[in-house]
C-alpha cells in the first residue's frame, strides 16, 4: 500500500475559463500551428482580394461620379444631342422656358493628341454662363475679356490633372488633331485647383466650334431651374422642345451613364474576388474536418468528462472566429495595400480601359473595412459549422474504446432523403433548374440581375460547388471500393488505407475538386472568349489594309476631299469608308453606336458575323439595319422590330434585319448603308476605311502610295489586318490580368489547401509508419504507399473538378457572360493547359505525400508505436 | 449507495442472438472498491458505458446517488458526470497540448473552482502522485506509467462521487502496472468514491475490496 504523502503545498491554478479555452480551442490550434496558419492565410487572401477589387471599384465609381458633377456644377437638367450634336438655336429656345434660370451650352470633344498618341476631353464654353452654374469658373468669366482671357484666340486652360499628365504649363502648346490636319493650343493657363480631378481642358465655346468644325452645332446644354419649380413638370415642357435623338438627363443619370458600361465589369470582377473568399472558407471546412476526425477520441474524452455538446460546438466555433478574426485583420491591411499597388499598376478600371483621363486616389472607407472583416470572420465560422457539428456527433462509447482508430460512415444509399449524396444531388437539380430557366425564353429571373449582375447564374455554380462537396463522398467511395487490391504489399496497404479512411479522403478531395473546377472553369471561359475574339476578329477584319483616322467620337476624320483622294490611289481595288456616331433611341435612354458602311443588304454575311437574320421580308418605308447581341439585350432591338432611329435632327424608319456578333460596343451597336447615313445627315466625314488591294500589289506599296495623298505624319493609322488582330488580343489579356490574378491566388490557395490536408493525414499515421517499420516494410516503399494514396486522392479531385469545372464553365459562357456582357461565345477548351494544371495537381499531391511521410518517418518513428494520442 | 444499478440489459443489433448485457443489478457504495472481470468482448466496457451515461441500456436503471441516469438527456448525462464522476482510461487520453499540472486541473475548471481551493487541491493531487516536479512537463515528456498517474489524478482532482477505470494497466509493464492499481485504490480510499475497475486481470482485480465475474452477459 502506498503511503499517501503530505500536500506539496498550494499550486497555482489559471482561472476556469483560460484553462477551458486551452483545452478546448487554443491548445488544439497551438498543436497544429502550420494547418491553423494555412486557414488563416486562406481567409486573409480572400479578404485581401476582395477589398482591394471593392476600394478600386468604389474609386473609380467615386471619381466617375465627381468628375460628372464637377463638370456639371450646379445644373439641374442637361440636354444633351447625338453624335452630330445639337442644332445651337435649341440653345435661346430653352433659355427662353419661363422654369429655366440658367441655360450654358458645351461643346464636348475628345481632342486626339496625335504627338502623344491619346485623346483629351476639351469643352467648349460660354464663360458668362458657366459661371453662373460653376463657383470655381467665376474668375473665367470675369476675366474673360483680356488678352489672357478665356476669349483670347487659340487658347486651352487645362486642369492641373491634365497639365501634370502632359507635362504642360502656361505657356506651351498643346498640339490637336482635327480632321488630317494638326493645330496647336496655347495653353493659357490652369483651370482652379480642386473644381476638376479628371483631366480635362477648357476653352471658348465658339473657338471650340470653329476649330473642331463644330460650327452651328453644340453637344449639350447645362440647364439651372428657377427655384421651386417642379422637376418632373419641367423635364416635361423641355423635353417637348428637343429634337429626336436628343436626350434629358440629370447629372446624376449622366454619371449612372458613364458607370453602366463598366459596372458588369467592376461587378463580375468582385465576384471573382469573392470567390476567392469562398476558397478560402472552404479551405477552413477542410482542414476543420481533418482536425475533428483526428481529435475524435479526444473530443470523446471531453464529452466524457462533462463537456456539452453545445460547448463542443462552441469550441470548434469560436476556434473558427478566432481563424477568421486573424485572418480577416491581415487580410484588411493586405487588401489596402493591394488597393494602392493594383491602382498604381492597372488604373481605376483595372485595365479594362473604361476609365481613361480619371486621377484617382485611394480612399478607405472604414465602414467598407468593417463589412469586409466582418464577411471574412462569417466566412471562417460558416466554414467551421459543418466540422462542429460532426464533432457534436462523434459517439463517445466507440470512439473511446481502446484501438479503435475512428469509423467514418458515409451513406451508402444515394437517396436516403436526409443523406449527403441526396443533399447533393437537390442542389444539383436546383442548378440545373436555374440554368434552364435563364437561358429559355422564359427569364424568370431578369428582375433579380440588379445592376447587370447575374445573380441567379452565381447561385447556380454556387449550388454546384456546394453539391459537389455533398457528393463527393460517396463518389470517392465508389471509385475507392472498384480500385484493384492485388500488386505490391505497399499498394495494397494504400488501398485498404484509402478506402478504411474513405471520409478524410472525400474531405481532402473536396479541397481540390472546390479549387480545381474554378481554376478549369476560368480557364475554358478565358480561352472561349479569346477565341471567339480572334475568329471574331478575323470575320470583321477581311480587307487587305485598314486606314484609320481616330477612333469614334473624337476629333479625328476623313472629309469629303480625303476620302476622294483615296479612292483614286493606284492599287487599290476598293474602298469602303466608315462613320460611327452616337445616338439615344429614346429620352433617357443610354446611348447606342451606329456604324455607317458600305454593305450588301442582299448578303450581309460578307460583312457581318450574323447570328440570325429576319425571317419577313423588308416592310415598305423602312431601312434595313443590323443590330448586335448588345442592342437586343439593352434596346429590345430583336430581328424584324420596326424603330425609329434618329440620324442627325430626325428620324428614320428602320427594319432588323439581322443580328451579329460584337465585342467592341458593349452598349450596343446598329448597322445601316452608309449612302443611307448620308442622305440622312447630310455628314460625309467618316472615322475610317478598309481596302481591298488590286491582284499584284503588296500591303506596303499600297501604304506608301497611301501616305503619299495624306498630308502631315502620325495624324492616321494605317495598320494590316493581322496587327489590329494582335492588339486587339493585347488588350484582352490585359483586361484579364487581373483576371488571371486572381485565379492564380484562388489556385494557389487550393495548392496549398491539398498539401496541408495531406501532410495532416500522414502526420497523424506516424504510429502506423512505426509499426510498418517493424514489421519490415522499406522507408522507400512506405514512401512509394504515400505517393500512391496522394497521387490517387489527387486524380480523384482533379477528375472531378474537371468534370464540375466543364460545367461551371458553361455556365459562365451562357448565362454569367451574356447577361453581364450581352455578347455570347463559343466553347473552346483550353486542352493543353488544362493537361498541363492536371499533371501539376496530381504531381502536388503525390509529392507533399512523399515529403509528409519523410517527415513523419523520423528518427523517433518507433516511440510512435506507443499506444498514445 | 452511490452508484445502483437494476436489472440493466443491453443489446446490440437486432438480429443479435443474446444480449451483451442481461439483466444486470450491482451495488456500489462510497469508499467501496469493486472490481469487474470478463474475457475480451465480455462486455466490461459497454457496462461501464452505461454507468457512465455514455451509451442507453435496453431496459434497467442506473442510479448515480440517487439520480436516474434515464430520466436525463444528453447534457444532463453530461453534466453528471461533469460533477460527479471522474474517468481512468487504457489509452490515458491526456491532453498532448496542456501540461501535466493544467491536465489534472481541468476538471475543477469545467466545475467552476478556482482560487486557493483549486490551487490547494492540486498541490495536494500532484503530491499523491509522486508527479509535483513534473508540474510543468509536457505530456510527451513522460513514460506511460507517469501518464496514467496524471490521468488518476485527473480523476479525482474534483472529488467525484463515482471513480470509473477501464483497464487502467492494460498498456502498462507489470512492475508500473502494480504502483499504479496501488495508487488508484489509496487514492479512491483516501477521498471516499465509488470505484469501480473493469480488467481481465485477475491481478488488477485482486486490488478490490470485492470482484465481479461478467460472463455469458450475466454479473456473478
Amino acid at each position: 500500500m502506498t503511503t499517501v504523502t503530505a500536500p506539496a503545498g498550494p499550486r497555482p491554478t489559471p482561472a476556469p475559463w483560460r484553462l477551458w479555452l486551452s483545452a478546448t480551442v487554443l491548445g488544439p490550434l497551438r498543436q497544429s500551428p502550420g494547418r491553423a496558419l494555412v486557414a488563416v492565410m486562406a481567409i486573409a487572401l480572400g479578404v485581401a482580394l476582395g477589398l482591394a477589387v471593392h476600394l478600386i471599384n468604389r474609386v473609380a465609381a467615386d471619381e466617375v461620379q465627381l468628375a460628372a458633377r464637377s463638370l456639371f456644377g450646379i445644373a439641374d437638367l442637361s440636354v444633351q444631342g447625338s453624335g452630330q450634336g445639337l442644332d445651337e438655336s435649341l440653345y435661346p429656345t430653352l433659355a427662353r422656358l419661363p422654369m429655366v434660370a440658367v441655360a450654358s451650352p458645351v461643346v464636348d470633344v475628345r481632342a486626339r493628341l496625335p504627338d502623344r498618341g491619346r485623346t483629351l476631353q476639351l469643352l467648349g464654353i460660354d464663360p458668362f454662363r458657366v459661371r453662373e452654374l460653376q463657383a470655381p469658373l467665376a474668375p473665367l468669366g470675369a476675366t474673360a475679356v483680356r488678352s489672357t482671357g478665356m476669349l483670347a484666340e487659340d487658347s486651352v486652360w487645362l486642369s492641373p490633372a491634365a497639365a501634370e499628365a502632359l507635362d504642360l504649363a502656361e505657356g506651351d502648346e498643346l498640339r490637336v488633331q482635327v480632321g488630317l490636319e494638326t493645330q496647336g493650343l496655347r495653353v493659357a493657363g490652369l483651370l482652379p485647383a480642386g473644381a476638376f480631378r479628371q483631366q480635362i481642358g477648357m476653352l471658348d465655346i465658339a473657338e471650340a466650334q470653329q476649330r473642331f468644325a463644330r460650327l452651328g452645332r453644340v453637344d449639350r446644354i447645362d440647364l439651372r431651374l428657377v427655384p421651386g419649380s417642379e422637376l418632373a413638370a419641367a423635364r416635361g415642357a423641355i423635353a417637348a422642345v428637343l429634337p429626336a435623338g436628343a436626350r434629358l438627363l440629370t447629372p446624376g443619370e449622366a454619371s449612372d451613364d458613364a458607370l453602366r458600361l463598366s459596372r458588369a465589369y467592376r461587378t463580375n470582377l468582385t465576384a471573382l474576388a469573392l470567390v476567392a473568399l469562398f476558397t478560402g472558407a472552404f479551405l477552413v471546412y477542410s482542414t476543420q474536418m481533418l482536425v475533428v476526425a483526428r481529435r475524435r477520441r479526444e473530443i470523446a474524452f471531453l464529452h466524457a468528462m462533462g463537456l456539452t455538446v453545445r460547448e463542443q460546438l462552441a469550441a470548434i466555433l469560436l476556434g473558427g472566429a478566432i481563424v477568421g478574426v486573424t485572418g480577416a485583420a491581415l487580410g484588411i491591411v493586405l487588401g489596402i495595400v493591394a488597393a494602392r499597388a493594383g491602382l498604381a499598376a492597372f488604373g481605376a478600371d483595372l485595365g479594362a480601359g473604361y476609365f481613361r483621363g480619371l486621377a484617382p486616389s485611394l480612399a478607405v472607407p472604414p465602414l467598407d473595412c468593417l463589412v469586409f472583416f466582418i464577411l471574412g470572420v462569417l466566412a471562417s465560422i460558416g466554414g467551421s459549422v459543418a466540422p462542429a457539428r460532426e464533432a457534436a456527433s462523434v459517439s463517445p462509447a466507440a470512439a473511446l474504446r481502446s484501438g479503435n482508430v475512428g469509423s467514418e460512415p458515409i451513406s451508402r444509399r444515394l437517396g436516403k432523403i436526409g443523406s449527403e449524396p441526396f443533399s447533393g444531388a437537390v442542389l444539383w437539380a436546383i442548378a440545373g433548374l436555374i440554368v434552364w430557366l435563364e437561358i429559355g425564353p422564359w427569364p424568370l429571373f431578369k428582375q433579380f440581375r440588379g445592376g447587370g449582375v447575374p445573380w441567379p447564374g452565381y447561385l447556380a455554380i454556387a449550388c454546384l460547388l456546394i453539391g459537389a462537396v455533398r457528393v463527393a463522398p460517396a463518389l470517392a467511395r465508389a471509385v475507392l471500393d472498384r480500385l484493384p487490391g492485388g500488386g505490391p504489399a505497399w499498394r495494397q496497404i494504400a488501398t485498404a488505407q484509402l478506402r478504411g479512411t474513405a471520409r478524410s479522403t472525400a474531405i481532402s478531395l473536396a479541397a481540390v475538386l472546390v479549387s480545381f473546377s474554378l481554376m478549369v472553369a476560368m480557364a475554358i471561359m478565358v480561352q472561349s472568349f479569346r477565341d471567339s475574339l480572334d475568329t471574331w476578329l478575323q470575320r470583321v477584319l477581311p480587307a487587305d489594309l485598314y486606314l484609320r483616322a481616330g477612333t469614334p467620337g473624337t476629333s479625328a476624320y476623313l472629309d469629303a476631299k480625303t476620302q476622294q483622294r483615296l479612292a483614286g490611289v493606284s492599287g487599290i481595288a476598293r474602298i469602303d469608308f466608315v462613320s460611327s456616331t452616337e445616338v439615344s433611341l429614346k429620352h433617357g435612354a443610354p446611348r447606342i453606336v451606329v456604324l455607317a458602311r458600305p454593305i450588301d443588304a442582299s448578303d450581309p454575311t460578307r460583312s457581318l458575323p450574323l447570328r440570325r437574320e429576319a425571317r419577313h421580308p423588308l416592310p415598305s418605308g423602312t431601312v434595313p439595319v443590323w443590330v448586335s447581341e448588345a442592342a437586343l439585350d439593352l434596346h429590345g432591338l430583336d430581328v424584324d422590330t420596326v424603330f425609329d432611329l434618329p440620324l442627325g435632327e430626325r428620324s428614320v424608319r428602320a427594319s432588323v434585319r439581322g443580328l451579329w456578333r460584337d465585342y467592341e460596343r458593349p452598349g450596343g451597336a446598329v448597322v445601316l448603308a452608309r449612302s443611307t447615313y448620308v442622305a440622312a445627315t447630310g455628314d460625309e466625314r467618316a472615322t475610317g476605311a478598309a481596302l481591298w488591294l488590286e491582284p499584284g500589289t503588296s500591303a506596303d506599296t499600297a501604304s506608301a502610295a497611301l501616305r503619299r495623298v495624306l498630308p502631315g505624319g502620325g495624324v492616321y493609322e494605317i495598320a494590316r489586318p493581322q496587327e489590329l488582330r494582335r492588339r486587339s488580343l493585347e488588350v484582352f489579356d490585359r483586361t484579364f490580368a487581373v483576371t488571371y490574378l486572381i485565379e492564380a491566388i484562388a489556385v494557389l490557395i487550393g495548392l496549398v489547401g491539398i498539401s496541408a490536408g495531406i501532410s495532416t493525414q500522414v502526420l497523424a499515421r506516424r504510429g502506423e509508419f512505426g509499426m510498418l517499420r517493424h514489421v519490415g516494410v522499406l522507408r522507400r516503399e512506405i514512401a512509394r504507399l504515400l505517393a500512391f494514396e496522394g497521387a490517387v486522392q489527387g486524380a480523384l479531385g482533379v477528375i472531378g473538378g474537371l468534370a464540375l469545372g466543364s460545367l461551371v464553365s458553361l455556365i459562365l459562357i451562357h448565362v454569367v457572360n451574356r447577361q453581364s456582357f450581352h455578347w455570347t461565345m463559343d466553347l473552346h477548351v483550353p486542352w493543353g493547359a488544362l493537361a498541363g494544371l492536371t499533371a501539376l495537381l496530381i504531381g502536388a499531391a503525390a509529392a507533399t505525400a512523399a515529403i509528409s511521410g519523410r517527415l513523419a518517418m523520423g528518427a523517433d518513428v518507433v516511440r510512435a508505436v506507443r499506444e498514445d494520442w | 449507495m452511490t452508484v445502483e444499478i437494476r436489472n440493466l440489459s443491453r443489446r446490440f443489433g437486432r438480429d443479435a442472438e443474446r444480449p451483451v448485457l442481461q439483466d444486470i443489478t450491482l451495488q456500489v457504495a462510497s469508499g467501496e472498491y469493486v472490481a469487474i472481470m470478463g474475457e475480451s468482448g465480455a462486455g466490461k466496457s459497454t457496462l461501464l458505458n452505461l454507468i457512465a451515461g455514455l451509451d442507453r441500456p435496453d431496459s434497467g436503471t442506473v442510479l448515480i446517488d440517487g439520480v436516474d441516469l434515464g430520466t436525463l438527456d444528453d447534457d444532463g448525462r453530461t453534466l453528471l458526470r461533469r460533477r460527479r464522476m471522474g474517468f481512468v482510461f487504457q489509452a490515458f487520453h491526456v491532453l498532448p497540448y496542456l501540461s501535466v499540472a493544467r491536465n489534472v486541473a481541468l476538471p475543477l475548471a469545467l466545475n467552476g473552482i478556482s482560487g486557493a481551493a483549486a490551487d490547494f487541491r492540486l498541490g495536494e493531487l500532484l503530491a499523491a502522485v509522486g508527479l509535483a516536479d513534473r508540474a510543468d512537463s509536457a505530456p510527451g515528456e513522460l513514460s506511460g506509467g507517469e501518464m496514467q498517474r496524471v490521468a488518476i489524478a485527473r480523476a479525482l482532482a474534483h472529488r467525484p462521487a463515482v471513480l470509473l477505470a477501464d483497464e487502467p494497466t492494460g498498456n502498462l509493464d507489470p512492475r508500473i502496472a502494480s504502483s499504479v492499481l496501488t495508487l488508484l485504490r489509496d487514492q479512491v480510499k483516501h477521498d471516499g468514491a465509488a470505484g469501480i475497475l473493469v480488467t481481465h486481470s485477475a491481478t488488477a482485480a485482486a486490488t478490490a475490496d470485492r470482484v465481479y465475474v461478467l460472463e455469458n452477459g450475466r454479473l456473478r
